[in-house]
């Protein structure tokens, strides 16, 4: 077959628009709540609980069945098939069966002829409650030793005999906080009824397979009794990979139990104290040092509020210990993770993985070395870098042979001039002075797979149809991160037809089946590949009756430019697909990929996780209100490597994107949960993520033109949807550096993310209360 | 007599709506009345942006254009305006309006749902010759919340198109859509009554006064940026509702005797140039209120009127001195703006009476005036502390000191020991720690998700130093240089 990466390209690395851009710009995109809807929709609304850990006593329902408009009640008493939509262990029902374990957690569902008549319904329970103590903190659940999973070590060499006699060391703590998803648009699902039980869903969910089985399992039907569909979503981000499902389970219940479709579009409050964010951590850690810096020894605990079930808290936990290394190599090392079981919303996937807690704790200590011995944090990021020949086995076994990081940085120094605006900043950063400035480099190297081998496939379904347009189907699913346009211009490459000949279609389970989740960052290589696939399986049947119209071999014709080319003789795609179908020859075909060369001994911790690494790094430069802790973000520079792009405006916007949401997570947005385990933060009234504002002019973000994946990758390109978003703790390593010029840079802060004004006001207090300041 | 019919323009169709729940917000109107689903529902309660519109109004002759959030807005406040959604931009031969244009080439949308918003923001903006600059994006763009791109594409295409500013099927039609809206009429009071619920549109004071007298259990209207959420949010079942932000002669702003009077329809938008020139340093206050969305609905008298502790304005016009005027079919009456609030969720307010116009004293040079708001956010957030400082100086020293917070009480609230502390002091930064010490007897403020009880009150402490270094003007303090051009 033809190898294009020979030439250049005609469709891939093209910065295209998104597929949709114009239906989102007319308003013409539609998401689940826009679809038109059946005449007989029923409207849904969930109940949740107030209370964080309790038994419920008894349960009323009379009068919201009695409410105007009600046509049905949910709740646990009523489940056709197994009353949970757990991801993993089974430990998340539905309904809440006789306890409660976390303030918002859904009691029942109303069925009712307007989505206003099914809300006010839901307030007219009756229902008692015996309160029972709960477990809200991580520190709470580290003393009561409440685990949702087992600890989990990750340990090479000898890290508390080397730390002992090490002749620098410190230690520290840090808490990051958790997120909230804030995707646009909230969770929905639509369930129409097809006949003999059947049933169709629309959903807003990254895991369109996930929520076939688990509808399939809360109505006791198999797996070919539902298609789950997705044409787009309104922002996802981690959000709806497990926690759509609960939602399109209730309105398939409804569908059920009523013979009506069914909606259920949760608002925004329902939508964030019902659903789990990302992961708070707590970390404690030491760790020896020569006097360049060099770290010998780590020793660390981590602890996660993983909420009150497990989710996918196991997964993420790990990939935080397998993340911790960050771009560093430490000889000895040893990471427990504490996978804490709480009487909050459990917390799921968010952009990252784990992965951004860890490398803040890494990033963190860093700076506090550098501050110890009182050097550059560049400089000793560097001697800590992954390097040949020695430095350069990860704490889980894997080799690093793709390290760039050296050239990367050396590029982004240039350009942001970082060393320049240090000594400036510091020379301009004044005794008596209110605004103080701070500056800080950061790097990220992110493992791309799946931790569990046997989610790193996908299929993909390709029609040619006989007008010569092209009908391309995959498992992946799109949230804004331009995975349909990427796959498309794959496809579009492989046939060497222009894109506007490729119908990008919807995500459907019945046409891709057992599809894994669009997430990992592995959406356009392990789709991207599927597609290639499927497309090169028709193309050597049309190759096939090219060399029987030319008079040539297969391997003599070539697609280039519409056209089906050999020597001399020519073709048109559309007359070939025409007479490839005239000699009975297939127009369609399945694809596959699985990841190559990954493997991974979870009970050792070892193995290769990861097929390639995705690396960048970015420059922030902030500057802070001593009297008040406000801060601006005055500059940033981001250098990211992606490869070779597939698509090279998709790209940018995920790295632009993805920084200023770790931005937000890192300063503004905060979680506020009171002391009875209720959340005060659930709009955006309350939760505050970035505004155009808080994105300095001076944003270059760029992607390294010498990006190349060294691994056979969908044309060399590598995946770009997490690693960005870690970019960020740059912001909150130039936040500590700028409060660190209050002390005369003589320490380095204690700051808790996010950094809000009271923990940067906080902080600086501190510093005067260690009489760093006068 | 009323008018029974509910009379807009929906871009270029004229609606006329007799019977219609009058607190349907303009959002569920247009997606499940007019099945026009590309405008949407995000938070449904002004914060997120995704439900902007565009209003038409007239202004006299002109016509204005105006973003609003359609998610907290009612029905009935379309009386007399033309409503455009994101589907009427599209240009006559099928084409994108060039704003939509910029954002495809810039790559301004990633998963879309913003889109429309972000669409409608810039599109009044590119309407009413909105500059490119990026205070002024951030500005207009600040009610518009994007989780995907992180602006930088979006501040792009607005920077491809303001500037351009050609004429679109708009402004090519806006001597009709003027003729059409004055047809419409909106000059008589109009009543709804539809299922229980009972809405009426008012023109006139006297009306107004006539009507109150009569249901005093009504709940007054303006703006609806704060009782919108009322229903979308706690789904309370408003059934009298009382609109005046349609009385023109509420729409006064004017200057006498030294006093800034503004009335009580006018919105925080229409406020602004006059506020920042009488009181330049209510400029930053002002451009993060809410929204430019927010702005555009929600009132001057409606922030004081609603009682809020939190409310953005009441600080700074209790430290400036302004007063509030209230009338009934009784008579009027004048209060400071201080005693107006007497506790959380009680002010000085009969049932029957509204809150006519608020008059603020416009001081001689001798005076400082600075109003700082501390959010965990720049724009569009709520303070957890706000911090308004007004001082006479009489011979380098301070003859007179009002001192107001607002995010330290139930109400907003002066600080009087603080006030007594400066009494007589000499205007000078070192001065202000006697004054710092004694606003600890002033308040015990609460702790809770904007900020703890320890934080506010060393706020409030800084932020009196702060105030006098700034008049000081020894260094730079503040982390943004905003002022009104």
């Amino acid at each position: 077959m033809l190898d294009h990466t020979r030439s250049e390209p005609a469709t891939v690395r093209r910065p295209l628009p998104h597929d949709s851009a114009e239906l989102h710009v007319s308003g013409e995109a539609l998401y689940v709540d826009d679809l038109p809807e059946p005449q007989n929709l029923l409207h849904l609304a969930v109940a949740l609980s107030p209370e964080a850990c309790a038994d419920i006593v008894s349960m009323n329902l009379d009068d919201v069945h009695s409410s105007p408009g009600v046509v049905a009640v949910l709740h646990s008493g009523n489940v056709p098939g197994t009353n949970d939509c757990s991801p993993t262990l089974g430990d998340d029902p539905v309904f809440a069966d006789k306890q409660v374990h976390f303030a918002g957690q859904v009691l029942f569902a109303v069925a009712a002829e307007s989505l206003a008549e099914a809300r006010k319904a839901c307030k007219r329970a009756q229902i008692e409650y015996q309160t029972k103590p709960a477990i809200l903190t991580i520190e709470d659940a580290m003393e009561q030793k409440s685990w949702i999973l087992e600890p989990t070590v990750l340990e090479t060499g000898e890290a508390e005999k080397v730390l002992a006699e090490s002749h620098n060391q410190l230690q520290g703590r840090l808490r990051t906080g958790g997120q909230d998803h804030f995707y646009l648009e909230g969770q929905i699902a639509m369930a129409v009824p097809h006949e003999a039980q059947s049933m169709q869903i629309y959903c807003s969910t990254q895991h369109p397979t996930e929520v076939q089985q688990l509808v399939a399992k809360v109505l006791g039907i198999s797996f070919n009794g539902i298609i789950v569909e997705v044409r787009r979503m309104g922002g996802g981000f981690g959000g709806k990979e497990t926690q759509a499902a609960q939602w399109a389970c209730i309105a398939a219940i409804a569908t059920r139990t009523t013979g009506r479709p069914a909606k259920l579009r949760l608002d925004r409050d329902t939508d964030m104290i019902a659903t789990g964010k990302r992961h708070e951590f707590l970390f404690e850690y030491e760790v020896g040092f020569n006097e360049f810096g060099q770290i010998h020894a780590l020793n660390a605990i981590m602890a996660s509020n993983c909420g009150y079930s497990a989710d996918l808290s196991g997964p993420i936990n790990d990939r935080a210990l397998l993340h911790i290394d960050n771009a560093y190599f430490f000889k000895h090392f040893k990471v427990v993770s504490y996978r804490c079981r709480t009487n909050t919303v459990s917390h799921t996937a968010f952009r990252g993985f784990g992965a951004p807690q860890a490398m803040m704790c890494i990033e963190r200590i860093m700076d506090e070395v550098a501050a110890f011995i009182n050097q550059d944090p560049v400089a000793i990021r560097r001697v800590n870098f992954y390097n040949k020949p020695i430095q350069n086995i990860t704490p889980y076994k894997m080799r690093v042979t793709d390290f760039i990081l050296f050239d990367l940085l050396k590029e982004l120094n240039r350009t942001s001039k970082y060393q320049r605006r240090r000594k400036q900043i510091r020379a301009a950063n004044q005794p008596g002075q209110i605004l103080r400035k701070g500056i800080a480099l950061t790097p990220v190297k992110f493992g791309i797979s799946f931790t569990m081998t046997a989610f790193n496939q996908a299929s993909a379904l390709v029609h040619v149809y006989t007008d010569g347009s092209i009908h391309l189907n995959h498992g992946g699913t799109e949230m804004g991160q331009g995975l349909l346009i990427k796959v498309a211009q794959v496809v579009a490459e492989e046939f060497q037809v222009p894109l506007e000949q490729i119908k990008i279609a919807e995500t459907n389970t019945s046409r891709v089946p057992n599809t894994s989740a669009t997430a990992a960052s592995s959406g356009s290589d392990m789709n991207g590949k599927a597609a290639q696939d499927a497309a090169q399986k028709i193309k050597q049947n049309l190759a096939v009756v090219a060399s029987r119209l030319f008079h040539v071999t297969p391997q003599d014709v070539i697609f280039v430019n519409g056209r089906i080319v050999a020597g001399k003789q020519s073709i048109s795609f559309q007359e070939l697909v025409q007479e490839t179908h005239r000699a009975r020859i297939p127009l369609s075909a399945t694809g596959h990929y699985r990841t190559p060369k990954i493997h991974w001994d979870r009970t050792k911790m070892s193995g290769r996780p990861f097929f390639y690494f995705g690396y960048g790094a970015a420059v922030s430069e902030v500057e802070i209100d001593t009297l008040t802790g406000e801060y601006r973000l005055v500059r940033v520079d981001i250098l990211h490597d992606v490869g070779q792009s597939l698509n090279p405006a998709v790209d940018l916007g995920q790295v632009e994107g993805g920084f200023v949401q770790g931005a937000g997570w890192l300063t503004s947005e905060e979680l506020w949960w009171d002391n009875t385990g209720v959340l005060r933060t659930h709009a955006p009234s309350t939760y505050k993520i970035p505004t155009c504002g808080d994105v300095p002019a001076e944003f270059f973000a760029k992607l390294w033109d010498k990006g190349r994946n060294r691994e056979d990758s969908i044309y060399r390109s590598k995946a770009v949807g997490e690693p960005p978003f870690m970019l960020a703790i740059s912001v909150y390593s130039a936040i500590c550096d700028a409060i660190s010029s209050v002390a005369n840079y003589r320490t380095w802060p204690e700051l808790d993310a996010p950094a809000t004004p009271e923990r940067i006001l906080r902080a600086i207090h501190a510093l005067k209360d260690m009489e760093y300041i006068a | 007599m009323d008018g029974q019919l509910l009379k807009f323009l929906l871009h270029d169709q004229i609606r006329e709506i007799r019977a219609i729940d009058p607190t349907m917000t303009v959002l569920e109107y247009l997606r499940n009345v007019e099945r026009l689903t590309g405008t949407k529902e995000g938070c449904a309660e002004g914060d997120c942006g995704a439900c902007t519109v565009v209003l038409g109004e007239l202004n006299g002759n002109a016509l204005e254009y105006k973003a609003i959030n359609s998610c907290i807005q009612f029905v009935p406040a379309l009386h007399g305006k033309q409503l455009i959604a994101v589907e009427h931009l599209r240009q006559p031969d099928g084409k994108l309006h060039p704003v939509q244009q910029a954002m495809v080439d810039q790559h301004g949308s990633q998963c879309g749902f913003c889109t429309p918003g972000f669409v409608m923001s810039l599109f009044a903006m590119y309407r009413n010759g909105v500059d490119s600059s990026r205070t002024e994006l951030d500005i207009g763009l600040s009610g518009n919340l994007c989780r995907c791109t992180g602006y930088a594409p979006i501040v792009r295409a607005a920077n491809e198109v303001l500037p351009k500013n050609e004429t679109d099927s708009f402004n090519q039609c806006e001597a009709e859509t003027i003729a059409r809206l004055k047809e419409l009429d909106s000059t008589k009071s109009l009543s709804i009554q539809h299922n229980g619920y009972h809405c009426i549109v008012q023109t006139k004071i006297s009306e107004l006064k006539k009507y109150l007298a009569s249901h005093p259990d009504s709940i007054i209207v303006a703006g609806a940026t704060d009782v919108g959420l009322w229903v979308t949010k706690e789904h309370q079942e408003l059934r009298k509702v009382v609109y005046v932000g349609g009385i023109r002669s509420l729409k006064k702003i004017s200057f006498k005797n030294n006093y800034l009077n503004i009335g009580a329809a006018v919105t925080i938008s229409e406020a602004l140039p006059q506020l920042s020139k009488h009181f330049p340093d209510i400029y930053e206050m002002l451009i993060r209120f809410g929204s430019v969305q927010i702005r555009n609905s929600a009132t001057v008298c409606g922030n004081i009127a609603n009682g809020s502790p939190i409310g953005d304005l009441p600080p700074a016009l209790i430290a400036l001195g302004a007063k509030v005027v209230l009338e009934s079919h009784k008579g009027k009456r004048t209060l400071d703006l201080e005693d107006f609030f007497i506790d959380y969720g009680k002010q000085n307010r009969h049932a029957d009476e509204f809150v006519k116009e608020i008059k603020i004293p416009v001081h001689s040079s001798d005076c400082e005036f600075r109003v700082y708001k501390i959010s965990k956010r720049y724009h569009q957030d709520i303070s957890a502390v706000c911090g308004a400082f007004f001082i006479e100086i009489t011979d380098a020293r301070i003859s007179r000191a009002r001192i107001c917070y607002g995010g330290m009480a139930t109400t907003p609230k002066r600080a009087p020991n603080c006030e007594k502390a400066l009494h007589n002091a000499i205007v000078e930064p070192a001065a202000c720690g006697m004054a710092m010490e004694a606003l600890q007897k002033d308040f015990s403020p609460i702790t809770d998700f904007r900020g703890t009880s320890d934080y506010r009150m060393l706020t409030a402490m800084n932020l009196l130093r702060k105030f006098f270094l700034d008049i000081s003007a020894e260094q730079r303090v503040s982390l943004r240089e905003v002022s009104h051009a």
